[in-house]
């Protein structure tokens, strides 16, 4: 794309960025989670990608980081839920929840400001499904890509 | 063009039905809403999170999520098995 | 019946979903009809925990405590992003399709297959 298109993405694409991170990191506050913000970010690599074209982008982004984002995603997911066996507790059990320690601020019932040190393991599930989400989705844009200029069409 | 016509009617027949069904549902008022004033009630102070459906999404509800990260994976490799091979120049003969 | 319109809306879109899948001929095309009958499943599934005068079901700042139905918007969550998945699948094989005969006409892909 010219010139203005490429200037434009590289400026846009650092908030597009920190805005699906907060998206991922407030996701037990307000609205988003994981899903939503790793979809957001992978617009962003989306935008990037149709500035530039794919031969220059190709360079930049490795598929096995990210092939390895979405297996840690998937793995941390799977890791975080079955934690909860080392305490004692049964599989998928909120073990961080008010436990003082972290994210671990017990909330009361009733409508408040939010605090972002609560929501038990949440925040961590939260982090590990964006992570998967971001990868799996640049990936698939990335392979996509890979068949149709194999093709030359 | 037969069995077109008899396809359509089938269609129009299943239509009517759900037609049916659907204005004998009461929009804005939900029938069995037990489960979910639980949840509203007592999902901050189990779950510690304000946002409920994200208490419903990876806490309650947490094999479901769990499912779905692996069907996302899953095609996200099938779409990676897929152009691996088209990359490798592997052509196979269609026999 | 303007009340229900949702639910209407629901039967009216699974309608069009159902016939797109039933008689185009093209794999594009198909897809999209899948997809429409994939919003019509969230679309009915949104509608149904409705409540009415509800906010949305974050304590956050909330202007009040009358909420809306958790469960089905977080399963509606979930249906996204299988629809988003499948969709990628179902486009890449499209596209080998494309490579493999020329054409994206299922009638003509079944002829050539013999």
């Amino acid at each position: 794309m010219s010139r203005i298109v490429r200037t434009a993405a590289d400026i846009i694409y650092p908030f597009i960025l920190i805005f699906g991170l907060y998206v991922v990191a407030h996701g037990h506050l307000t609205p988003g989670g994981g899903f939503q913000g790793g979809a957001v970010i992978a617009t962003g690599g989306a935008l990037v990608i149709v500035a530039y074209s794919y031969v220059e982008v190709r360079e930049w982004l490795s598929g096995k980081v990210l092939m390895g984002q979405e297996v840690i995603g998937l793995v941390g997911f799977i890791g975080v839920a079955l934690l909860a066996l080392a305490f004692g507790q049964v599989f998928f059990f909120n073990y961080l929840n008010a436990s003082g320690s972290l994210f671990g601020i017990p909330v009361p019932y009733g409508i408040n400001a939010g605090e972002l040190n609560t929501g038990g393991f949440v925040p961590l599930m939260n982090f590990s499904v964006g992570c998967e989400v971001w990868g799996g989705l640049t990936l698939v844009i990335l392979y996509m890509l890979s068949g149709l200029e194999k093709e030359g069409c | 063009m037969k069995k077109m016509i008899v396809l359509l009617v089938s269609l129009l027949i299943l239509s009517a039905f759900l037609g049916v069904m659907a204005l004998t549902f009461t929009f804005g008022a939900p029938k069995m809403t037990d489960m979910d004033d639980y949840f509203l009630r007592f999902g901050q102070e189990q779950t510690g999170t304000n946002n409920q459906c994200t208490s419903v999404t990876f806490d309650f509800r947490g094999f479901d999520t769990l499912g779905e990260s692996t069907v996302l994976f899953c095609a996200v490799i099938g779409v990676a098995l897929i152009f691996r091979k088209m990359q490798a120049g592997e052509e196979h003969e269609n026999e | 019946m303007l009340w229900n319109l949702p639910f209407i809306t629901v039967v009216v879109l699974t309608f069009i979903g159902i016939v797109t899948v039933l008689l185009k001929k093209n794999i594009i095309k198909i897809l999209l009809g899948i997809n429409i009958l994939e919003s019509a499943v969230n679309l009915f599934l949104v509608s149904l925990g409705y409540r009415e005068g509800g906010v949305a079901p974050i304590f956050t700042l909330a202007p009040s405590e009358l909420m809306v139905l958790p469960t089905p918007q977080a399963l509606t969550l979930t249906s996204i992003v299988i629809g988003v998945a499948t969709s990628a699948l179902v486009l890449s094989f499209a596209m080998v399709l494309y490579k493999k005969y020329g054409t994206v006409d299922i009638d003509k892909i079944r002829r050539l297959q013999g």
